[in-house]
């Protein structure tokens, strides 16, 4: 994971959105940047840009507000780490069904992870972490504390700023605060590890898995050098006959040695590891569909990289080996060819490979076009992030 | 005013062709309501398009004639999303219905605005559904979803027309034709496609949509519970909530709606119950047969004095048709009725009622109670007499004090049905005002013109105004010569 390269002037710890609000607006009045921060787990993603005028840490804005245990929902301010608040939701038999690989120290804030919308295996049964984020309380620019949203899970009143603050990289305000779905803790889990070398033979196996009513948490693939692996993992009070079902279909699909690991967190968690990288090394995150997984799996091994792919939604995230800047470089451009047309973009990566090449990727201009409208009514002087975002934003 | 009129109808005719422009009154009058008839107002155009391209034209056209239009899929919304602007253009999809990709490997549909959301379940079954299931779906088109980010009863499982709907191409209001998300999910940049869904045809007018579609659970349980209260009915929904379990539906009906819907659906459900409690178990055949058993005994410990579970798909069917005819069966026993939408935190079900019970009895007026219990969203009918002086006046306010009972309880004032014209007055009690200026921007940065569905969402109109001075970067800062202090 790299760093910017330098330190920002002035460093700001609100312990309100009122107060968050009014540095940004303070901020905006001096044509000054805005580096917002939480834990700082993800500070090399994105575009590489001067130092900010400030940094805004999130730190202070540490409280879960709210925990409802009978309504499955939750209030928590933007600094709150979400291993902290996974271990209290936790408590209730519950969770936050999100599940990034959380940084350095399992630093990782709630405020950080929806503002890069990341994401981890239970991507596939729960959806994006945009679909659990029923809430919103965003600092903006113009020194407003807006709110969007509410903290009933059905809720269909005004317009969804939720969505738009999520996955936005702090580039339209500060994330002060979300409220979120919860769900149930399964009683029991359990896995497939199915085993196979081909690639095609491995996404097509997960491909079949989906296809079929059987509703897994997860279901993964894991790829490297001829070695890998579809996983599945199934929840409930019936776990294990529910994985003996998805045995059956995967060593029909060509995976013989299909088998069921009750004792299965470490496999997952390895998978999530996958989706970083130490420092110097790369990954991309590559947005495709489950028919086109094979390929990039493929192009994975053309690569010597690792690739995690979550098999029912078509995201893979490749990991190269550690190699020097030209060479990684070189690596990303060849990917982005053999992968398009789904988008590839650089996560981790020195500062040299995200300097030379646009590691957000081209996107359609006419949707770039509409994007920039909408920093410019919320961000005006781009007071936040500057820089940072897609095509410059 | 009426010779720039008449250019814009011949622009219109030329975009949509001379059969798809109305402008006889007799034909504009199908289109002055939608679902909710309390709204009239009359277009001066209606125009049908049957491309993307001529919806873009035609949007073009009324842009550059400064002319406000409504988009309108079937006219079956409840909150009057589609209430034409007087003497403006309504821009009706119906006529664009055409499924034009089904992918199951990739468990994708792309289709266009008019499909009705029951034709897409139908074009990917018996394997596949599309989850989000309005009770109109029969009818109701997936643009009109897609406008109003639809539920249904499946929700509280499955989730919304916006967890399923992943690209869009939409007609901006400036008639410029865009996509919004894509084939893949996880893309980068700003979640567009997030905001547009729900924006109630404020941001633009969706021609091509893709959603997602999922495997047919392998085994479906459905059983009716009887308690002697709604009370007692909303304990058990809190057993079951609180025992992990997350069923495919939760829906209750109270004495009022059984009677209605018993001399429709003829399920022979006890007349003297106090309330029904549906509950449906979907997903692997394992967990549903484990999963059964702890529910009955949940019903029972929280006094169900019945438990009847559906024998085969006929008698499932009944059930939940007994559901279904809630809204029109009250028909039978009220000669009007107003139908409301809000939510509440699903914890705070008991106090909600005792407080429509109290305000009912304060009004004089009969209140029947149909939720979808699990996510907290009621569905209270007002029942009055519209021929009775004052008495829809009464209902009306009447079913204004319970949404704003339900925003006290930190609820929400809509769940499925939308702001549009008849919710706006209560967007004050939820939001602040800069959260309806943050709410402004969003649409300005869409429609800057206010061309797009004019009046509705906001509670009051208001001007977008040019774009606050964009920072820019002085030349001398970008080369690195000069620095902002």
């Amino acid at each position: 994971m790299s760093s910017s390269k330098q330190a920002s002037r002035e460093l700001v710890k609100p312990a309100s959105a009122e107060e968050a609000a009014g540095a940004l607006q303070a901020a905006a009045a001096e044509g000054h940047s805005v580096r917002v921060i939480g834990a700082a787990t993800k500070r090399g993603w994105g575009h590489v840009v001067p130092k900010a005028d400030v940094e805004l840490s999130t730190a202070g804005l540490d409280a879960i507000v709210e925990h409802n245990v009978g309504d499955l929902t939750a209030v928590l301010q933007a600094g709150v780490p979400l291993a902290l608040a996974q271990e209290t939701f936790g408590a209730a038999g519950q969770m936050l069904s999100v599940d990034p690989p959380l940084g350095a120290g399992a630093a990782a804030t709630i405020g950080g992870t929806v503002a890069t919308a990341d994401s981890g295996p239970l991507r596939h049964r729960f959806h994006a972490l945009r679909d659990l984020v029923i809430g919103v309380t965003v600092a903006l620019p113009d020194g407003s504390v807006a709110r969007a949203g509410g903290k009933v899970i059905k809720n269909v009143a005004g317009y969804d700023l939720a969505k738009l603050m999520t996955g936005a990289f702090g580039t339209l305000g500060v994330i002060c605060q979300v409220s979120v779905r919860l769900h149930p803790r399964p009683a029991d889990m359990a896995t497939v590890h199915a085993p196979g070398s081909d690639p095609g033979v491995l996404a097509a196996a997960a491909a079949a898995l989906a296809y079929r009513p059987l509703e897994p948490l997860a279901l993964d693939i894991d790829y490297q050098r001829g070695n890998g692996a579809v996983l599945a993992r199934f929840g409930g009070v019936t776990a294990v006959a529910q994985a003996g079902g998805a045995v059956a279909i995967l060593r029909e699909a060509g995976l013989p040695d299909a088998a069921i690991v009750e004792d299965d967190e470490s496999l997952w968690q390895r998978q999530r590891k996958g989706q970083r990288a130490a420092d110097g090394g790369a990954v991309i995150r590559v947005a495709g569909t489950p028919r086109r997984l094979g390929a990039v799996l493929q192009a994975a091994e053309a690569l010597g990289a690792r690739a995690v792919a979550r098999g029912g939604i078509g995201t893979a995230w490749i990991k190269l080996p550690a190699a020097g800047s030209a060479e990684h470089i070189a690596a990303i451009e060849e990917l982005r060819v053999r992968v398009a047309p789904s988008p590839a973009t650089v996560l981790d990566a020195p500062d040299a490979v995200r300097e030379a090449l646009d590691p957000w990727g081209a996107l359609a201009p006419a949707t770039v076009a509409l994007m920039r409208r909408v920093k410019e009514r919320f961000d005006p002087a781009a007071t936040c992030n500057r820089g940072l975002f897609v095509d410059g934003i | 005013m009426q010779a720039a009129m008449t250019d814009l109808i011949a622009e219109l005719r030329a975009a949509c062709g001379e059969r798809h422009v109305l402008t006889e009154h007799d034909d504009l009058r199908t289109y002055e309501s939608d679902g909710l008839l309390q709204y009239v107002a009359m277009p001066r155009v209606v125009v049908l398009p049957g491309s993307a391209d001529a919806v873009a034209r035609a949007v073009r056209a009324c842009h550059r004639a400064g002319v406000p239009w409504v988009a309108r899929g079937a006219g079956s919304g409840l909150s009057g999303g589609a209430l034409p602007v007087e003497d403006g253009v309504v821009i009706a999809l119906t006529r664009m219905r055409r499924i034009l990709e089904v992918d199951l490997v990739d468990g994708r549909v792309v289709c266009e605005p008019g499909v009705t959301n029951l034709a897409i379940s139908q074009a990917v079954g018996p394997s596949h559904f599309y989850p989000p299931d309005p009770s109109s779906q029969v009818v109701c088109s997936i643009g009109g979803n897609v406008a109003e980010n639809s539920g249904g009863a499946h929700c509280f499982k499955y989730g919304f027309t916006t967890n399923y709907v992943i690209a869009l191409e939409v007609v901006l209001p400036d008639g410029e034709l865009v996509t919004l998300g894509g084939e893949e999910l996880d893309l980068p940049g700003y979640d567009l496609l997030g905001a547009f869904v729900g924006s109630e045809g404020t941001l633009g007018v969706a021609t091509k949509i893709t959603v997602r579609v999922v495997p047919t659970p392998e085994s479906v349980r459905t059983l009716v519970a009887f308690f002697d209260s709604t009370g007692r009915a909303g304990e058990a929904v809190s057993a079951i909530v609180s025992a992990g379990m997350v069923p495919g539906a939760i829906e209750m009906m109270d004495q009022l709606s059984i009677g209605a819907s018993e001399q429709m659906a003829h399920a022979g459900w006890p007349l003297d119950a106090g309330a029904a409690l549906l509950v449906e178990l979907d997903g692997s055949e394992a967990e549903c047969d484990a999963q059964l058993a702890d529910l009955r005994r949940i019903c029972d410990e929280a006094g169900a004095h019945d438990v009847r579970e559906a024998g085969d798909d006929a008698e499932r069917a009944i059930f939940w048709k007994m559901r279904k005819a809630a809204f029109p069966a009250m028909g039978r026993v009220s000669p009007h009725y107003y139908v409301q939408d809000s939510v509440i935190p699903r914890t705070r079900l008991t106090e909600v009622l005792e407080r429509i019970d109290e305000l009912a009895r304060e009004y004089g007026l009969r209140v029947g109670n149909v939720f979808h219990a699990g996510d907290g969203n009621l569905h209270p009918l007002v029942c009055y007499d519209g021929n009775a002086p004052g008495e829809a006046e009464r209902a009306e306010e009447l079913a204004g004090e319970i949404v704003l009972a339900c925003v006290e309880l930190g609820g929400s004032i809509t769940g499925e049905h939308g702001i549009g014209v008849d919710k706006k007055r209560y967007m004050p009690a939820m939001f602040g005002e800069d959260d309806l200026a943050a709410f402004q921007k969003l649409r300005c940065a869409f429609d800057p013109d206010g061309l797009a569905n004019p009046g509705k969402v906001m509670p009051t109109p208001r001007l977008c105004g040019e774009v606050p001075g964009p920072y820019r970067e002085h030349p001398l800062e970008k080369a690195g010569l000069a620095e902002r202090m």
